[in-house]
């Protein structure tokens, strides 16, 4: 899970796919590909988009649900906790404050 | 050459003129029967010899593996020019219409998406 998860984070689009669900979850593919083309000037596939959300979801890092006939993706932050616990220690952020 | 006609499939050319008529508020242009079906065309209020959009039955077995793959990644494949995106976002909520993607504004362009209730998902833009 974590090479997974740091192949995840690797790549520049992944993590502006990451951005985008983090100002708004639940999103649909074409409202992804709408971001990405219109915001960042990023010019790709729907296919392209739709490999990374793959990456991202194997990680962990983005959930995909059925409502209905829509299909939305969802942003889970919980993998990153584990980033955070495996070299920070609680200790060592109480040493700091 | 211009762009006269452009289609919709929808799954039930009654209920489809309603929806676009008294909800969306376009007007209807013509209404032909044509066999079991209807030749029904609609245009819109701001320009009646613009484009005229025909509502088109949905029978033809192409049409439901079509759609489902396109609704599936939430792709509209008719946009409608508005004037305000965000007030006919709230317009249409308040009569029902279901938004798959709600308001976004980038650099000059708003844009939303709704599902038109007859099958299909239609985007709304504005670019200022």
């Amino acid at each position: 899970m974590a090479d997974e998860l740091f192949k995840a984070l690797a790549d520049s689009t992944r993590r502006t796919i990451l951005d985008e669900l983090a100002e708004r979850s639940g999103q649909t593919l074409f409202e992804l590909c709408t971001r990405l083309s219109v915001k960042h000037q990023l010019r790709m596939s729907r296919q392209a988009v739709s490999q990374h959300l793959a990456v991202l979801e194997q990680a962990g890092l983005v959930e995909s649900r059925r409502e209905g006939r829509y299909k939305y993706h969802d942003l889970n932050v919980g993998p990153l906790q584990s980033i955070t616990e495996r070299w920070i220690s609680p200790e060592e952020t109480e040493h700091k404050s | 050459m211009r762009i006269h006609l452009t289609s919709l499939f929808v799954d039930d050319q009654a209920k489809a003129l309603q929806f676009y008529t008294e909800v969306l508020g376009f007007v209807k242009k013509t209404d032909v029967p044509v066999g079991e079906d209807r030749w029904l065309t609609v245009v819109s209020a701001e320009d009646p010899d613009g484009v005229e959009l025909v509502l088109e039955p949905s029978g033809h077995p192409a049409v439901k593996p079509y759609r489902d793959a396109l609704i599936d990644d939430g792709i509209p494949m008719t946009a409608f020019e508005v004037a305000d995106v965000q007030a006919e976002y709230e317009r249409l909520s308040a009569l029902g219409v279901k938004f798959t993607q709600q308001p976004i504004e980038m650099d000059s362009i708003s844009t939303a998406v709704f599902d038109d209730s007859c099958g299909n998902l239609i985007q709304i833009i504005h670019s200022a």
